[in-house]
């Protein structure tokens, strides 16, 4: 007698840097907001019905956005290859230190005067890597998929900016830093790319992309710092 | 701990930098030509000042650029930041 196996495939086998500690970001982080219009039940309350709760106004919430596709672009800017490059992705690449460019489905993160990250959806790097090399066209530079050099954690929510300043000295304050903006800096003394990709009355949305062998202890850290925000705070 | 201008990024935390020594130390023309002593001198050999000293940094942790700064080293004032490949500013004493 021969049992059924599920068919072994490359994506089967594969496994995230933190795919095991799924389960501990969804019990850390705080569930997602009721659509008010789904709670007939607080219409007994009105004047606390407007306030959001404690844990919505403290709110933090984690995850893994596992295997993003990742390429790094090294090319002169300005040339006529960045050219061809901004007509095939469908923006410029930004020249701005510290921005970002979206097209589509794509997130191009300044790193440097020379060079980007073209951030994909999982499985559209060689693609990509081949509308990047093909504009390219033997013009000194490179397009290199780096995707599995680094993982992506998601942190939202009106706290994330506040476990951020704990191990974060750059300046995320909305005057400061917002969508649009990026950033290669440390946190907790690890190195991470900060791309802050949305902000909505629910709070600010980080992606953190942090090298594979420094994802757990991150995200160790991460889940200690948030822990304060799932309690009613302190007062004297 | 500095806050140094990255001259791309601006304004960073120390943590973010690496020291990368003495700037404006050229490679010898003719190192072939060069006695022990004065290829030891290139190697080795740096400015020890008591005031402004020409120095490159890099934004290790960040953009991973090298540049020039000018600090000083008694009171840890950086009086200039400059790409590399320029030449060094005049600084009043
Ligand atoms: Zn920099």
């Amino acid at each position: 007698m021969t049992r059924r196996e599920p068919a072994v495939t490359a994506d089967t086998l594969r496994r995230s840097p933190l795919g095991h500690l799924a389960a501990v970001f969804a019990e850390h982080s705080t569930p997602a907001e009721p659509s008010p219009a789904g709670e007939p039940s607080r219409a007994a309350e009105p004047s606390r019905a407007a306030e959001p709760s404690i844990a919505a106004e403290r709110c933090a919430r984690l995850r893994e956005v596992p295997f993003l596709a990742q390429l790094d672009l090294q090319l002169e800017p300005g040339g006529p290859a960045a050219q061809r490059i901004a007509a095939a992705l469908g923006t410029p690449l930004p020249t701005a230190p510290n921005s970002v460019a979206e097209a589509g489905e794509l997130r191009v993160l300044w790193l440097g005067p020379q060079e980007w990250l073209v951030i994909g959806p999982d499985g559209s790097a060689p693609a990509t890597a081949a509308l990047l090399s093909a504009a390219l066209r033997g013009e000194p530079g490179s397009v290199v998929d780096v995707s599995a050099n680094r993982t992506t954690l998601e942190l939202s929510g009106r706290t994330a900016r506040e476990v951020l300043a704990k191990g974060c000295a750059l300046d995320l304050h909305p005057r400061a830093f917002g969508p649009g903006d990026c950033a290669q800096t440390l946190l907790s003394t690890v190195h991470v790319i900060l791309d802050q990709i949305d902000r909505t009355d629910a709070g600010p949305t980080y992606r953190l992309l942090v090298r594979g062998s420094f994802a757990q202890y991150l995200s160790d850290w991460l889940l200690d710092a948030m822990e304060e925000y799932r309690h009613p705070p302190l007062t004297p | 701990m500095l806050l140094i201008a990255c001259p791309w990024c601006g304004e960073r935390e120390e943590l973010e930098f690496h020291y990368g020594g003495q700037a404006h130390v050229a490679h010898p023309a003719e190192p072939e030509g060069l006695s022990d002593s004065q290829w030891g001198e290139y190697l080795f050999v740096r400015d020890n000042p008591k005031g402004p000293f020409a120095e490159r940094w890099s934004h290790s942790a960040g953009c991973r650029r090298w540049f020039n700064v000018v600090r000083h080293t008694v009171t840890h004032e950086i009086l200039a930041v400059y790409p590399a490949g320029q030449p060094k500013p005049v600084i009043l004493p």
